[in-house]
């Protein structure tokens, strides 16, 4: 028994090693926000007067939201107020972003990508993957543009596609996740900095595996990066995120949006391997991970696929939704998340079905461990002239010792009679019975609640991207390790 | 030689005493057979040698191959030679019956020093033992027992030790559970893996077992203590006149 007792407690002590702060001189704007802060950070990027205009209005709404004290309140998470006015909106590394080649970037920030574990140097990284690396508030590199661009695929930052792309942008940016759509995503809207912009133009099979890089460095200071990728009709696009941050004591704001625009035929494959800063074992610091990600299936037999892994954040709020609005449309969520000493998750997808014969499918794999609080909460809803709607979902969790929680929200809303919907559920322990049995056959503690969460995670492991999954499968050893006594 | 030595073993759970003082010793390739009532202490005497922690043991010890065996985890007993063949089989879901299988035997590997085995010399041999144990090819990459019947859970159980060569297996009421087929093929798997390099001890309430597994000696469990030893006759014995019979005899004495 106690060794069972060991491998839970080290798995709850285990330590963040992505934690190291990067020294470099950093930019930034006054503390707060207000209107004038928008126009610097909108004047230090150069943008055209729309966006500014709309980073206004998102402003003032978000102003008499703030005022009105409409933040979300309905997440089963728990946190202290934060001080808006106590964040920085704008950081960036000193050194002037725009980059002709890689020589130019900072080589603290390249040594810090290194240490991730994701080299910028195009001949070194994997083949088939192109990155755009965020640092703090900018862009710091995008690799592989010129072969993409003579497959006719931009994938740059968001600055960038501001400048170069200004008629995409306009008509594209807010189409899916709108300035007014939650307090979140309205601040994200206000201040956002980068992010990275996708464009696959009609027919053509995006050729290598696109990711981003997002990674907080500075103190004191908030990530709001929003993401845009449009597929033209039949295109097709893979997507990856990943995240890191360092350790810090106060907690900082991470809020992000993300949205998909699919058209006729097209497909969006996004996958996230999230694992923002945690805290400590106290609870102390930590990411606040309040994500608004949501795409749309708007053409016919369009697809979008959504896989997380979420074993970051002290908090984590985040539903990447899915809008089924062309016939034949299918929406896709593959979630696993993990909870450890006082982390909270309140995570899960909405499927909006709006178009006929639109499918999705939500599976959910919530694992929680120390005092980990993991909640899953899922909107089907399937609208009056959705005929012949399917959905099914998926919902299981696992808790690891007796001081962490799981807690499922389900909300499903059919005004259609035709939809038919499935919802399956369970909830397990990893039990001193599964433990003992592996041993006997002589695995170690630590490696047979690895297998053991591994096993329970397959289902969604097998959505992601080769490299990812491999990623994924030794992050959660990585959670799961530690020196047994 | 002797390969597992008993001395006045008592173990408890929680604060109720279940083992009583159990002397037993049992040497190489020889196959005991402990019988006794529901209750009697059989499966925690199993699971103690198995290294279970939920068990605390006030007294007596346990050599194995030389080694004081209470002081070995569970996986270390299992790399020393120790297979338990489970009462109740646990499921471990998304992890193939193969991929399991696998990973635990280069873990014993690993502990003796021997090379990893790669999938394809894994593979052949793993195929083998399954013919042996006339299980369906499709078990093989099914999850560790997930929606396996309660035959084929058994019959898992006795392929993992063909697979894993254990020194010294330890039966948990294997037979409980099957039907008379199901019973034969497990005690054709056992007879198989029987040889004087590896030493069994089958636990068992009913005699069934005893027709198909014959073994070299037989013991008398009641109430914490072995209250009869003997050769394979006691077995029928028993069945004749029942556990209440034996332990009035033995207090007789």
């Amino acid at each position: 028994m106690s060794s069972n007792v060991n491998t839970i407690r080290d798995l709850a002590e285990r330590e963040y090693k992505w934690g190291f702060i990067t020294d470099i001189e950093e930019e930034r704007v006054p503390k707060g926000l207000n209107e004038d802060i928008i126009r610097l950070i909108s004047g230090k990027k150069q943008e055209p007067e729309f966006m500014l205009q709309w980073r206004l209005k998102a402003y003032r709404h978000w102003a008499s939201l703030e005022e009105a004290q409409a933040e979300p309140k309905w997440a089963n998470v728990k946190f202290p107020p934060i001080n808006y006015q106590g964040i920085t909106y704008y950081s960036a590394p000193k050194r002037k972003p725009s980059l002709k080649s890689l020589d130019e970037l900072d080589p603290e920030i390249l040594r810090t990508y290194e240490k991730l574990g994701i080299p910028l140097a195009e001949q070194q990284l994997l083949a088939g993957v192109a990155v755009d690396a965020v640092f703090d508030s900018v862009s710091v590199a995008t690799t592989f543009k010129e072969k993409l661009a003579e497959a006719g695929v931009i994938f740059c930052s968001f600055s960038e596609a501001v400048q170069k792309y200004p008629e995409l942008v306009q008509k594209y940016l807010g189409s899916v996740v709108p300035y007014t759509d939650n307090f979140f995503a309205t601040l994200n809207s206000a201040v956002f900095s980068d992010g990275s912009f996708v464009y696959v133009p009609k027919g053509v099979r995006c050729p290598m595996e696109l990711s981003t890089y997002f990674r907080i460095n500075a103190a004191e200071t908030g990530q709001f990066e929003r993401t845009l990728i449009v597929a033209e009709e039949g295109a097709y696009v893979s997507y990856l995120e990943g995240c890191t941050a360092p350790i810090r004591d106060e907690n900082q704001l991470h809020a992000a949006v993300v949205e998909l625009v699919a058209l006729d035929n097209a497909q969006i494959k996004y996958s996230t391997v999230q694992n923002w800063y945690p805290g400590d074992k106290e609870g102390r610091g930590g990411i606040y991970n309040f994500v608004t990600k949501r795409g749309k299936c708007a053409g016919v037999n369009s697809k979008i696929s959504w896989t997380q892994v979420e074993t970051g954040s002290a908090i984590t709020w985040k539903y990447p939704s899915c809008i089924l609005q062309g016939d034949n449309s299918v929406g896709e969520f593959y979630s696993v998340a993990l909870t450890n000493h006082y982390q909270q998750a309140d995570t899960g997808t909405k499927m909006i079905h709006i178009g006929k014969n639109t499918r999705s499918t939500a599976v959910s794999k919530g694992i929680s461990a120390g005092h980990g609080q993991n909640t899953y909460r899922g909107l089907v809803k399937i609208m009056k002239g959705s005929t012949g709607a399917r959905n099914y979902t998926q919902c299981d969790s696992l808790l690891i010792g007796d001081k962490c929680g799981a807690h499922t929200f389900p909300y499903i809303e059919v005004r259609n009679s035709t939809a038919r919907m499935e919802h399956e559920a369970s909830t397990s322990k990893i039990g001193e019975d599964q433990l003992f049995y592996l041993r006997q056959r002589g695995l170690k503690a630590e490696d047979a609640v690895s297998m053991i969460v591994n096993g329970f995670c397959k289902r969604v492991f097998r959505e992601l991207p080769m490299e990812f999954a491999v990623e994924a499968q030794k992050l959660l050893s990585v959670s799961l390790e530690g020196s047994v006594g | 030689m002797s390969l597992l030595e008993i001395k006045n073993l008592h173990v408890k759970v929680e604060s109720h005493e279940i083992l009583k003082g159990i002397n037993l010793t049992v040497n190489s390739g020889e196959l005991h057979s402990i019988m006794g009532p529901n209750g009697s202490g059989k499966s925690t005497l199993a699971q103690v040698l198995a290294r279970r922690e939920n068990y605390l043991v006030t007294a007596g010890e346990i050599l194995y191959d030389g080694k004081d065996l209470l002081s070995l985890k569970p996986e270390e007993a299992a790399a020393e030679g120790i297979f338990m063949a489970f009462q109740y089989p646990v499921e471990i879901p998304g992890i193939t019956n193969v991929y399991f299988l696998r990973s635990a035997l280069n873990a014993v590997r690993k502990h003796r020093a021997l090379e990893e085995m790669d999938a394809m010399d894994f593979l052949p041999m793993f195929r083998e033992k399954m013919k042996l144990l006339e299980m369906d090819e499709k078990l093989m990459n099914r999850s560790v027992n997930e929606g396996f019947s309660g035959g084929e859970k058994k019959r898992n159980e006795i392929l993992q030790m063909a697979v894993l060569e254990p020194k010294l297996a330890i039966l948990d009421e294997t037979d409980s559970g099957l039907d008379i087929d199901a019973l034969k093929i497990v005690a054709k798997g056992v007879n198989a893996l029987r040889s004087v390099e590896r030493s069994m001890i089958v636990v068992t309430h009913y005699q069934r077992l005893l027709n198909y597994i014959v073994p070299d000696f037989v013991h008398v469990l009641v109430n914490g203590r072995i209250v009869r030893s003997g050769g394979p006759e006691l077995a029928l014995e028993l069945e004749e006149k029942g556990y209440v019979d034996a332990e009035r005899q033995a207090l007789a004495v």
